[in-house]
Parts: C-alpha cells; sequence; structure tokens
C-alpha cells in the first residue's frame, strides 16, 4: 500500500538514539536550580559556623557557660544564652497557643463544613493576612495588643514591651499559614474515605475528626512544625513589641528580648566587625538553626509514627 | 458466641417478620440541579432478598441506589422529589436523620476503601461511632466471620486494612458494613474493580448474606445478576439522558422471558 504523507517529518532509518538539544538544556537547568539551593545552606551554614567558632575561641567563652548561663552581658563578658532562649521560647508558646488551636479549626471549616462559595471567598482573605508585612503586626502588638492585655490585667502587671503581646500577635501571622497548610493536607484526603464513614452513618464531626484529621495527620504536623519554626526565627514583631534587652524572665508580662530581636538591634548599631559583640550574633544564629533543625527531626519522627498511609 | 451476638440475629428476626417490603420508591425523581438523572421510579424492595439494578453507563443507577441511604445529599446541587419509604416511613421527610438512615441501611462502594487504620479499628469505627457499649473483640470476630474473613486476617487484625489484597479489603468494607447491623446494604458494583476469583468469593458472600440482609446491588455485569439475584430492574436512559425503569422482575423471569423488547436487546448485548 502506497504511503500517504501527512505532514509528519520523513521517518529517519532505524531506532538509533536521538540527540535532543531541549530536554538536555532542561534537564541541566532543573539540576541546577536544585543544586543553587543545597549550595546556599552549605554556605549559609559555612558562614554561621566561621563566625561563630571565632566566637567561642575568645579566652572568656567557653560553650557551657553560653548554653547554661542565665545572663547575657555583653560589656562585662556574659554570655549565657538562655535569657535570650526562654523568651523566644515564650513567645514562640504564645504564637502557637493562638495558631494551632484556631488555625486547625479553620481548616477543618474550610476543608469540611464550608460551602464552596464561602470557601471562595474566606480562603483569599486568609492569604491577605498572611501577606501583611511583619513590621506591622509589631506595631500592631504595641499599639492595639499591648493596652489591651494592660486593660484587662492591669497596668503594673504588663510592662510596655512584654513577650505576651509580642506572642499573641505572632500566634494571628502564623495561623493563616498553618491554617492553609493544614486545610491542604486535609483536601488531600481521598473522598472514597469521607463517603466510607458517611455510609457507616458517622456525623459530620465524626467524619471529620476521626477519619480526615487521621489521615491527614502527617501533612498537619508539618503544618505546625512550619508555623513554629516561623515563630522561632519571626525578628520585626518580637523587636518591636517584645522589649529590648536580654531579661531572664518566665513572666510573659514582663519585657524580653529574643534570640532574633538581640541579633537585629546589635547588627542594627555600629558594630566593628572583628569584635566579640558582632562574632556572638552568629553564636546565636547558630542556636537558632539547630533548634529548628531539631524541631524538623522529632517532628519527622513523630509523623513516621502517627501516619495513616491511604494510598 | 456470646448473648450479645444472640440478641443482634433475634432484634434482627422481630423486626423483619413484620413486613415483606423493605423499601419503596413512589414517583422518585432524582436532580443534580437542573438535570433530571432519575425520572418517576416506582418500585419496591423485597425483604431478605437480593435485588440487582442493571442498565447501560450513565443511566443512573448509583445514583438511584445511593438515594436509599440520602448518600446524594452530599453532592452539591443534588435534590429528590417524590418518596423513598423504608418500612412505610419516608426517608426524606423533614424530621429524619441521614445519619440514623446510613445506620439502617449501609453501604459498600465500587473501589474497596477501608479506612487507612487497622482492620480491627475499621470495624469497630462505625460501633463506636453508634455508641456500642458490647463486646468489641466478639463484633469484630462476628463481622468478619460473617464476611468470610476471618480465617485469613485473625492473626493480623492490628495490620493496616490496606495492606489486603482487593478482594480482601472489599470483603473488609462489607464487615465493616455488617458491623454496624444494619438491615439493608446497598453494593454499588462492590466487584468491578476485582480480579475473577475475588468477584466469585464476593458473589458468594451476597448469596449468603441475603438468608440476613436485604441486599441491593448495582452491577454491569449481566452475569453476576443473574448469578447473585433474586430481582433485576432494568433501567435505561430517556431522550432527555434521565434514567427510567424499563423492566422489574424475578431474576429468571426477566433474564428467559423479558416483557419488554428493550430489556431483550440490553441482556442479549445487542446494546448497552
Amino acid at each position: 500500500m502506497e504511503q500517504i504523507a501527512l505532514g509528519y517529518p520523513k521517518s529517519r532509518n532505524g531506532l538509533k538514539r536521538r540527540f535532543r538539544v531541549g530536554e538536555n538544556a532542561i534537564l541541566a537547568l532543573l539540576f541546577i536550580s536544585g543544586v543553587f539551593s543545597i549550595f546556599t545552606t552549605i554556605g549559609i551554614v559555612y558562614e554561621l559556623g566561621k563566625e561563630a567558632l571565632l566566637f567561642f575561641r575568645t579566652p572568656n567563652v567557653d560553650l557551657w557557660s553560653f548554653l547554661s548561663g542565665t545572663q547575657w552581658q555583653p560589656h562585662i563578658d556574659k554570655f549565657g544564652i538562655l535569657p535570650l532562649f526562654t523568651s523566644t521560647l515564650i513567645t514562640s508558646l504564645f504564637a502557637m497557643l493562638i495558631a494551632a488551636p484556631l488555625g486547625m479549626g479553620a481548616a477543618i471549616y474550610l476543608s469540611e463544613y464550608a460551602s464552596e462559595k464561602v470557601r471562595g471567598f474566606l480562603k483569599p482573605i486568609l492569604e491577605i493576612l498572611a501577606g501583611i508585612p511583619t513590621i506591622v503586626y509589631g506595631y500592631f502588638a504595641l499599639t492595639f495588643m499591648t493596652p489591651l492585655l494592660r486593660t484587662i490585667f492591669g497596668r503594673d502587671v504588663v510592662e510596655i514591651y512584654n513577650t505576651a503581646s509580642a506572642g499573641l500577635v505572632m500566634g494571628i501571622l502564623i495561623l493563616p499559614m498553618i491554617a492553609s497548610m493544614a486545610e491542604d493536607a486535609l483536601s488531600a484526603v481521598p473522598n472514597a474515605l469521607r463517603e466510607a464513614a458517611y455510609g457507616l452513618g458517622g456525623t459530620k464531626l465524626e467524619v471529620a475528626l476521626k477519619v480526615v484529621v487521621p489521615a491527614a495527620i502527617s501533612g498537619i504536623a508539618a503544618a505546625f512544625i512550619v508555623g513554629i519554626s516561623r515563630a522561632i526565627g519571626e525578628t520585626m514583631i518580637v523587636a518591636v513589641a517584645a522589649g529590648a534587652g536580654p531579661n531572664f524572665t518566665f513572666n510573659p508580662f514582663k519585657g524580653a528580648e529574643t534570640m532574633t530581636g538581640h541579633i537585629v538591634r546589635i547588627s542594627g548599631g555600629d558594630l566593628s566587625y572583628d569584635s566579640i559583640d558582632y562574632n556572638s550574633i552568629f553564636a546565636i544564629g547558630l542556636m537558632l538553626f539547630f533548634v529548628t533543625l531539631t524541631l524538623n527531626l522529632i517532628s519527622q519522627q513523630v509523623v513516621r509514627r502517627f501516619r495513616e498511609v491511604y494510598e | 458466641m456470646t448473648h450479645t451476638i444472640e440478641k443482634i440475629k433475634t432484634q434482627r428476626i422481630k423486626v423483619s417478620e413484620k413486613l415483606v417490603y423493605v423499601l419503596e420508591t413512589k414517583k422518585l425523581n432524582i436532580y443534580y440541579d437542573d438535570f433530571r438523572a432519575i425520572s418517576e421510579v416506582n418500585m419496591k424492595i423485597e425483604r431478605n432478598k437480593v435485588t440487582a439494578i442493571i442498565g447501560p453507563s450513565g443511566c443512573g443507577k448509583s445514583t438511584l441506589l445511593r438515594s436509599f441511604n440520602r448518600m446524594n445529599e452530599l453532592v452539591q446541587g443534588s435534590r429528590i422529589s417524590g418518596e423513598v419509604l423504608f418500612h412505610g416511613q419516608n426517608l426524606y421527610a423533614p424530621d429524619v436523620d441521614p445519619v440514623e438512615v446510613r445506620h439502617r441501611i449501609g453501604m459498600v462502594f465500587q473501589k474497596p476503601n477501608p479506612f487507612p487504620k487497622s482492620i480491627y479499628e475499621n470495624i469497630a469505627w462505625g460501633a463506636r461511632v453508634h455508641g456500642f457499649k458490647g463486646n468489641m473483640d466478639e463484633l469484630v470476630e462476628y463481622s468478619l466471620r460473617q464476611a468470610a474473613l476471618w480465617e485469613e486476617v485473625k492473626d493480623i487484625l492490628d495490620h493496616s486494612g490496606l495492606a489486603l489484597s482487593g478482594g480482601q479489603q472489599q470483603r473488609l468494607c462489607i464487615a465493616r458494613a455488617l458491623a454496624v447491623q444494619p438491615e439493608v446494604i446497598l453494593m454499588d458494583e462492590p466487584a468491578s474493580a476485582l480480579d475473577p476469583i475475588s468477584t466469585l468469593h464476593i458473589e458468594d458472600l451476597i448469596r449468603e448474606l441475603s438468608n440476613h440482609y436485604t441486599i441491593l446491588i448495582v452491577t454491569h455485569n449481566m452475569q453476576q445478576a443473574a448469578r447473585v439475584s433474586d430481582f433485576t430492574a432494568f433501567f435505561n436512559m430517556n431522550g432527555d439522558r434521565s434514567g427510567y425503569l424499563v423492566e422489574y422482575d424475578n431474576t429468571n423471569q426477566l433474564f428467559t422471558m423479558p416483557k419488554n423488547k428493550l430489556t431483550e436487546d440490553y441482556i442479549t448485548g445487542r446494546f448497552g
């Protein structure tokens, strides 16, 4: 039978592998993008480590007193990170106290209860909330949350700069992020599971809490971890509202500088590059890095333990 | 096995002796927004029998099946007119709780959909949400035995339900439905995703279960309908692509001497 020409290029002889320029170029480009982020991370760790090492090599500093000291007073050579660490802990705790339950609630509502119309209206608003610059949140804490706390608990109890106010507003900041990520995880649960649960006579709440949430737990845990990491690393809100002085206290109504707050204040001033103060902020940075790294490792273990694989 | 299970059995007999027809539809129409998927269906479902619903793709078989336990309402924009009666009570009356309806009328789906939990928890889930107070271990064993799965899984009850083969998963889903002690079980092409051997297992199981349960099964497979069912309803689409009941008779009659030309054409493979 005679071949009909259909507009294909003339067929080649044989099945030999052809060199495709486009394929290879794209492959190279994708590889470079991957490697780029790896090298950036390595570069950051290297720089942090190098400067931190200079800090720990100084005569009056050792690792143990850095980790266990309760005073951070560079001018008298006291470099104990605990005051900065505890206030970071307190602000993050307050943030999660707000963001975890509300974020989870919002996620469950959006994914399981809201109609298409309501969801289409609410989700963009949530995302706008996530797009507000954090400095705005900082002044929101200082000019709204702090006066509110002072009215509720009394002016002599709550200081003008305090960790509770910064933490609560930080919670509002990370709430949309947790809600959005958790909602994605819940929505990814196959509908077949919901149908199975409804078919057995489950109520909406039972289906949501006893089938969908457990099935999405790894995604939800990831959302929480990202939220906590964000809270620990958040800078502007605490710099504005939490107070500017390392203060070893567990009272959330007192002012206390966090690790990030201290870094931003010190590096904002005119420091010479070879001073111990300058090197010390890299040690704090390294500490921050280890905290988030540890959290990530813990969460991976937790998720592996409780994961329900549904496919 | 002990008295909990005996009690379940006597309860069921008491209920089932009263009525011959468990379910009945009266002028049932089902809509998705403006589209009418099912038109004017009147049919009665007999107690402790297997009723098969057959018909070409898209004629609304599954839609009809899902209207029997109000699963349709989970689809936005769906609504019905007419009545679905369960022991003479309209399931769509305003004071009827769909959760209770689904407790009494269970469902098995096309694709096996066990929860991503252990085999034991799969069975226990429904019992727990309905506040089962009896011995859970007993209920799990009883349900798995009824679904002809006990011997295969009795040593691995703590394994994930998803670790089982497709056929076993489907029997787990049937066991799970049985555990909440429904009267009626709706099956939406329960074997269509399974291999031939697993399909036979499921069909044997359906025959076995019909001694105690009323079963409605949607199937694409006419041999299957002929093998497992006592009654068969043949649905077709009208000009508006809306499904309607063409012929409803006992299975033997429908497959050997169909009264309607359309039914004859369909079962002899001339269309569909």
